[in-house]
């Protein structure tokens, strides 16, 4: 008998990022690149290994039809390449996936929204987009608008639309999709908390229906109250995996990271020094964590095992964008830091007060010199923060990754209104 | 509680792409709804704010051949085959600017469709194809104007008009060969969208619509024919105006190229559509 509904077997999938390799190339680039591949070989620089990692290492694991599964972990654990995979928007590296059933996947709320439509447009074009029949939509028209509470504004085209009348709009469509299988990220992020309550009672009535459901979330209580099994998902791998109650208590009680540098390949140097870890947290919380606001104090921990006394040597941090662009390197000796390492284990701090990233991903590179400016050990790509939108002067429009490479504080005056101005 | 007895369930493998795709065109015809809706959106949504509204699709080929009529057929006074010349130009522009606009938009249609792509699974194929087949309203509505132009002058349409499908499909198809190409490039290569314009202003050109292809010698016109607008231009001059006779091996030459670029095309962006949604 075919109980499985999704069956998953040793899949990967590597992203390549560098500092060469922006999000896309232009012409030139690659020409550059072909002309001087030759060169590069004759260096011994084979096919840019250090610059791609693995987001899914090697994972396996199958789910029974009508079973909830949740799917945790931290940031850049492998989540939502995970579910990219499985609703086929991206192809995985290696492995096979057996899905018995049509999926339905949603991975945001609202796409492919055109604001120049009216709603009820766009109930029809988003339900295209979602993979429901011009018919099912019909039948199901009256039920999606009830839902959304927007019968009012069907025909205002929904760029006049309040945010939070386009959300219940769209998790209304969302909502009434129907697929065998369902994968879900994080959607109910959004949302007052009385939508919110809504949404998860939508999202328990489906699962109740004994329909596969596949759900990514940060949120325990959703998991928990959604869920029967739970997968763990650390750095493209599974770390644990079973019923929900168990996986979630050992996820939240995991505090301060595991990650060891120690086997992480990814590094050159002559290894006279090297990493042994790295822990970032918030100030104000002694846990770990990867996700972090905009102005944030954050702090670096970091402890290394020298094999001798070396009097002034340095480290460094460097801060690296998404799309590979250097943000900041942090240098020992730029901030006048003598860096003294006995031998044994030294541990150091980097206290950064206010964190000036913009929304986004960033990775973190390490590297550690002897006196003679040698690399001792150099760690590409140690660990990633994630860092989300703030609205830092409550304005009501938080900054955003589009607002450029980093955040300034700033103010604006008028002159002409204030006293202050009149005296400049 | 199940719907379905176990084993009904449609069996789907997910695995790493390999270099030859099979083309899976009956995905294109099981996600036809899409492709309607995506192209009425597109209709829709195209003149939504412009002071004119549909009136550009009037405006823009009168315009261009009001400029054409005084610049080639008044002050340089190309030959037009014996009609007069606002006629003869409208016709050839009619075809044009439909080849034109479907293969911008085409060429743009991934990269404008960003959002999507990284959300929802759906053959890619979709998105060019949509932004191709909106075009036809435009040439609908510009063709209505070549009838009541052509009423003016007096001149009226030949039967053989009944077989101007064939050649609007010979141009719809040779913007979608080429739109595939510089679709799947686009989202690799940004330069595209400025070589387009270049592309597309050299090709008209090359194409017989402010003059008639019988200025070109007799010699160079296998490599003439080998640009498919050349066949669709002088294809419908033949099937509306009936004057000049068609040229039917150019015309087979340029339904040949349509057909390698388009086979090229599809094998291209297949292979090129696991990656969309990683380098978009």
């Amino acid at each position: 008998m075919n109980d499985i509904a999704i069956r998953v077997e040793h899949l990967g999938k590597q992203y390549r990022l560098g500092r060469k390799q922006a999000a896309y190339s232009t012409f030139r680039e690659t020409l550059l690149r072909a002309a001087n591949a030759p060169l590069r070989w004759l260096k011994g620089e084979r096919k840019a290994e250090q610059n791609s990692f693995w987001a899914l290492d090697d994972i396996s694991f199958e789910v029974k039809h009508g079973e909830a599964v949740g799917i945790i972990g931290r940031n850049g654990a492998g989540k939502s390449t995970l579910l990219k995979i499985l609703s086929r928007i991206t192809s995985p590296t290696r492995g096979r996936l057996d899905v018995y059933g049509r999926v339905g996947s949603l991975l945001e709320v609202g796409t492919g929204f055109h604001p120049e439509l009216s709603g009820r447009e766009n109930i029809y074009l988003n339900g295209a987009i979602l993979g429901m029949s011009r018919v099912e939509i019909k039948r199901k028209f009256d039920e999606i608008v009830d839902f959304s509470g927007v019968e009012q504004f069907l025909d205002t085209p929904v760029k006049h639309y309040s945010s939070g009348m386009y959300v219940r709009l769209a998790f209304a469509v969302a909502a009434h999709l129907e697929p065998e299988i369902l994968v879900v990220d994080e959607v109910l992020a959004v949302g007052d908390a009385e939508f919110q309550k809504k949404c998860l009672g939508k999202m328990s009535t489906v699962t109740n229906e004994g329909r596969t459901v596949l759900y990514v979330s940060h949120n325990m209580d959703s998991i928990e109250r959604l869920c029967s099994q739970v997968i763990w998902l650390n750095q493209g791998n599974i770390e644990e995996c079973g019923k929900t109650e168990e996986i979630v208590n050992l996820y939240l009680n995991s505090g301060l990271p595991k990650e060891n540098l120690t086997q992480w390949s990814n590094r050159k140097g002559s290894q006279s020094i090297f990493f042994k870890y790295l822990a970032i947290y918030r100030k104000e919380s002694q846990l770990s964590s990867r996700e972090f606001q905009m102005g944030d104090s954050v702090h670096f921990l970091i402890l290394l095992h020298s094999n001798d006394n070396f009097a002034r040597a340095y480290i460094g941090l460097q801060l690296i964008n998404f799309q590979g662009e250097l943000v900041f390197a942090f240098h020992s000796q730029e901030r006048g830091f003598r860096c003294d390492m006995r031998k044994g284990e030294n541990q150091f701090k980097l206290i950064v007060p206010f964190l000036p990233l913009l929304p986004g991903n960033y990775y973190v590179n390490l590297a550690v010199l002897l006196p003679d400016k040698s690399i001792a050990d150099e760690v590409l790509l140690a660990d990633t923060l994630v860092v989300y939108p703030t609205d830092r002067y409550s304005s009501g429009y938080p900054f955003l990754s589009s607002h450029g490479k980093f955040f300034i504080e700033h103010q604006w005056v008028n002159l002409q209104d204030s006293p202050e101005g009149q005296n400049l | 509680m199940r719907e379905l007895p176990p084993g009904n369930y449609i069996h789907m493998v997910i695995e790493p792409p390999k270099s030859w795709m099979p083309l899976e065109l009956s995905e294109l015809w099981k996600f036809r709804e899409l492709l309607y809706f995506l192209t009425w959106r597109d209709i829709k949504v195209r003149y939504k704010q412009t002071a004119l509204g549909a009136a550009w699709a009037i405006l823009q080929p009168v315009l261009t051949m009001l400029i054409f009529s005084i610049v080639f057929g008044g002050l340089a006074k190309l030959p037009s085959d014996g009609v007069p010349y606002p006629i003869f130009t409208f016709i050839g522009l009619l075809p044009w600017q439909l080849f034109n606009f479907a293969l911008t938009q085409s060429s743009n249609s991934l990269v404008g469709s960003q959002n999507l792509i990284s959300k929802v699974y759906f053959p890619r194929l979709v998105v060019p194809f949509s932004s191709v087949l909106a075009g036809v309203v435009d040439f609908g509505i510009a063709f209505v104007v070549l009838i009541g132009m052509m009423a003016f002058y007096g001149i009226s349409l030949t039967p053989a008009t009944l077989l101007l499908p064939v050649f609007l499909f010979l141009a719809l198809t040779s913007a979608m060969a080429v739109g595939l190409w510089l679709s799947a490039l686009n989202v690799k290569y940004r330069d595209i969208r400025y070589v387009v314009p270049f592309l597309t202003q050299f090709w008209m050109y090359a194409t017989p619509i402010a003059y008639s292809s019988s200025l070109i010698p007799e010699r160079w016109r296998w490599l003439y024919s080998l640009n498919p607008m050349t066949g669709v231009v002088e294809g419908f001059r033949w099937a509306i105006l009936g004057k000049s006779s068609l040229d039917v091996v150019s015309l087979f030459l340029s339904a040949c190229v349509v057909i390698a670029m388009l086979i090229g095309g599809l094998y291209y962006f297949k292979r090129m559509e696991a990656s969309f949604a990683d380098i978009i």
